[in-house]
C-alpha cells in the first residue's frame, strides 16, 4: 500500500497539470496539420492580385469572396466539378456492385482458388496505378478510349476494390451464421439471403466502403493527368492546375476551386474515421 | 503466404468455440459471385500489367505507333541512361527520409491522439485534413507556400530571424530535396498516426497496470511494452509506406515542375516523364522503367521483411 501511494503522488501532480497541458498540446497540433489548408482559405479570399504580393501577408489586406464568384461561375470549373463527380460517383456503384456478393462468398465459404483470388486483390494494392500507368495508357489507347469518362471510372473502380472488399468481409463474417441460417430454410435462396438479410446488417460497412472509394476516385491524379488531355473532360485534380500556368496566376482561384474540391471530402472522410484503418489494413500479408 | 483478414479472423475465433467448419463451395459458383470483380480486377489491373511487358519489349514512334520489336534494347537503354544513377540516389533518399520521420513522428503523435483530454475529437480530425485533400491540391498549395517571393515559409523564417535573406525552397538543389521530403512527410503522418492508434488501442491496459505496479518508469514501460507489442502495426506501418511514398508521384511532379530536367527526380517521376514529357516521348523505354520499378518495390520490400523477421516476430 504504502509503495503505491509514494509512486502515486508525482502522479497527482501530474494528473492535475494534464488537465490544461494535453488540450494545449492538441491545440498546437491542431494548427499544425490545418496552418497549410488556412493559407489556404486566406489566400482564396484575396483579390486575384494580391496573392503575389511581396512581401507576403499571411492575412489580405482587403477581403473579398470574389475568386469563389469566379469560379463558379467558370464553365471550365463546372466541367471538371462535373467530370470529378461522374467518375467518383459511377465508379463507386461499380465498386459496390462487384465487391458486395465477392465480399459475402469469400467471408461465408471455402472453394479452390480463394487464397488466390485474396492474393489477386493484394497485388492491385501493390501496383498502384502509378507505376503501370503506361501499361493502362497503352491499354486504352489501343482500346481508343482516350479522353473517356469510361477509361476513368473502370480505372478508379478495378484499383479501389480491394478496400471494398476487406471492410465488407469483415462485416460479412461478423454476422452470425444462425441468422443466415434462419433465412436459407425460410426458403431463401443464397443471394436473396445476402441482400435481404446480411446487406442491412453490414450497412455500415456499405457506408464506409461507399465513402473511401468516392474520395479515393475524387482525388485521383495520375490517371487522369495521362488519359484525359481534353480540357473540357478533365477532373478537378487535373483541371485546377489551368488556373495557375506560366502565362497566368490566379492563385486565388485555384485555390478557391480547391476548397470547394476538399472540404465535403474531409467532411466524408470524418465521418468514417473509425473504420478506415480496419480495412486499410486487413490485407496486410502475414 | 498466408492472407488474413479481420473476417477469416472473426471466423476462425466462431469455428474454434464452436466446432463447425465453414461452408465449401464449387468452383463454379464461385466464379458466378467473384467473376465480375475477377473481370475487373484482370482486365484494368492485370492486363495492363502485361501490357507494360509487352510495350517494353517493344519500340514506339514519338507519336506512339509500334515501329517493331525491340529486344532489350529499351531495357539497356534505360539502364545505362546518364541520368539513372542520381535518380536512383533520389528515390533511396526520399523513400529512406520520408518513411523513417514519418514512423518516428506518427509513434508520438499516436501516443498522445490514444491519451483521453479535452478536445480530442477536433485533433483527430484535423489531422485527418492532409490525409482527406488530393494529394496535388496540397503539392499546389505548398508551391506557392515554398515560393521564393511569395511564399509564406520565407516570409515567416526571415521575420523571425530563423533565416536572413530567403531561400529558394523548390529552386535550389540543395532544397528542393529536403522540401519535397517535408511535404511527404506531413501527408503521410495521418494514416500511420491512425494506424499506430489502432494498434496502441490494441493492447490490453491489464499490462499497463501490472508494469505500474511494477514500478516501471513511463519510458522503459512504452520501450519494453509498448513497443513490443505495437510492432505488427509498425511493419505494416512501414510496408505501406514504402509502397505509397515510393510511388508517389504529385508531390515531385508539382514541386519540381518547372526544373528542367531529371535532377531532381524520383524513378517515378522519371519514367512518367521518359513517356509523356521527354523530348523522345519514348513509351517502350519508360515501359522498361515502369517493369524495373515494380521489381525494385518488390524487392525493397522483400528485403524489409526479411531483415526484420516478419514471420518469427509475428509467431512471438
Amino acid at each position: 500500500m504504502t509503495a503505491i501511494r509514494i509512486t502515486s503522488r508525482p502522479l497527482r501532480g501530474w494528473k492535475r497539470a494534464r488537465r490544461w497541458v494535453l488540450p494545449l498540446a492538441g491545440f498546437v497540433v491542431i494548427i499544425v496539420f490545418i496552418a497549410p489548408y488556412l493559407v489556404m482559405l486566406l489566400d482564396a479570399l484575396r483579390p486575384a492580385g494580391e496573392v503575389l504580393s511581396v512581401p507576403p501577408t499571411l492575412f489580405p489586406k482587403t477581403w473579398t469572396p470574389a475568386a469563389f464568384a469566379q469560379v463558379v461561375t467558370d464553365p471550365a470549373f463546372d466541367n471538371w466539378l462535373k467530370t470529378s463527380l461522374i467518375v467518383a460517383i459511377s465508379s463507386t456503384i461499380i465498386v459496390i456492385l462487384v465487391a458486395i456478393p465477392a465480399a459475402y462468398f469469400t467471408a461465408r465459404f471455402t472453394f479452390r482458388g480463394r487464397v488466390a483470388f485474396l492474393g489477386l486483390i493484394v497485388v492491385t494494392q501493390m501496383f498502384a496505378p502509378t507505376s503501370l500507368v503506361v501499361g493502362i495508357y497503352r491499354e486504352f489507347y489501343d482500346l481508343g478510349l482516350i479522353n473517356t469518362y469510361g477509361a476513368l471510372i473502370l480505372t478508379d473502380a478495378a484499383f479501389n476494390i480491394a478496400f471494398g472488399l476487406w471492410i465488407l468481409q469483415g462485416f460479412f463474417a461478423a454476422i452470425p451464421k444462425e441468422i443466415e441460417e434462419a433465412a436459407s430454410i425460410d426458403g431463401s435462396g443464397r443471394f436473396g439471403t445476402m441482400i435481404r438479410i446480411m446487406l442491412p446488417l453490414t450497412l455500415p460497412g456499405v457506408v464506409t466502403a461507399v465513402t473511401f472509394t468516392f474520395i479515393a476516385a475524387w482525388n485521383e491524379y495520375v490517371v487522369a493527368l495521362t488519359l484525359i488531355q481534353d480540357d473540357a473532360l478533365k477532373p478537378l485534380t487535373v483541371g485546377i492546375s489551368a488556373y495557375v500556368t506560366a502565362y497566368q496566376q490566379n492563385w486565388s482561384q485555384m485555390f478557391a476551386a480547391s476548397l470547394i474540391a476538399i472540404v465535403p471530402v474531409v467532411i466524408l472522410f470524418a465521418l468514417i474515421e473509425k473504420h478506415l484503418i480496419g480495412g486499410m489494413t486487413a490485407g496486410a500479408v502475414k | 503466404m498466408d492472407i488474413v483478414t479481420p473476417g477469416q479472423v472473426a471466423a476462425r475465433g466462431r469455428s474454434r468455440r464452436h466446432r463447425r467448419s465453414p461452408g465449401t463451395a464449387r468452383i463454379g459458383e464461385a466464379l458466378l459471385w467473384l467473376g465480375p470483380a475477377l473481370i475487373l480486377i484482370l482486365g484494368v489491373v492485370i492486363y495492363p500489367a502485361i501490357t507494360l511487358v509487352a510495350t517494353s519489349f517493344n519500340r514506339y514512334s514519338i507519336i506512339g505507333l509500334r515501329l517493331g520489336p525491340a529486344g532489350f534494347q529499351n531495357y539497356l537503354n534505360f539502364l545505362t541512361s546518364p541520368d539513372l544513377g542520381q535518380v536512383v540516389w533520389n528515390t533511396v533518399v526520399w523513400v529512406a527520409l520520408v518513411v523513417a520521420l514519418t514512423i518516428l513522428i506518427s509513434l508520438a503523435l499516436a501516443q498522445f491522439l490514444s491519451k483521453e483530454f479535452f478536445g480530442r475529437r477536433f485533433v483527430r480530425w484535423a489531422v485527418i485534413v492532409p490525409w482527406a485533400s488530393a494529394l496535388v491540391i496540397s503539392s499546389q498549395l505548398f508551391r506557392l507556400m515554398f515560393d521564393y517571393y511569395h511564399g509564406i515559409i520565407n516570409q515567416l523564417l526571415t521575420s523571425v530571424g530563423i533565416i536572413h535573406t530567403p531561400i529558394d525552397w523548390l529552386g535550389d538543389s540543395r532544397y528542393i530535396m529536403p522540401s519535397m521530403i517535408a511535404v511527404g512527410v506531413f501527408v503521410s503522418i495521418p494514416f500511420t498516426a491512425y494506424l499506430f492508434v489502432a494498434g496502441l488501442n490494441a493492447i490490453p491496459t491489464d499490462v499497463y497496470e501490472a508494469a505500474r505496479i511494477d514500478g516501471s518508469s513511463a519510458w522503459s514501460t512504452y520501450r519494453l511494452i509498448t513497443l513490443p507489442l505495437l510492432r505488427p502495426a509498425i511493419l505494416i506501418g512501414v510496408v505501406l509506406n514504402m509502397i505509397y511514398v515510393f510511388n508517389s508521384f504529385p508531390i515531385n511532379w508539382i514541386l519540381n515542375g518547372s526544373n528542367p530536367g531529371f535532377g531532381n527526380d524520383t524513378l517515378i517521376t522519371y519514367m512518367y516523364k521518359l513517356a509523356f514529357k521527354s523530348a523522345q516521348h519514348d513509351v517502350g523505354e519508360s515501359a522498361a522503367a515502369g517493369i524495373f520499378n515494380v521489381l525494385i518495390i518488390l524487392i525493397a520490400v522483400g528485403i524489409y521483411l526479411r531483415f526484420v523477421n516478419w514471420r518469427q516476430g509475428d509467431k512471438a
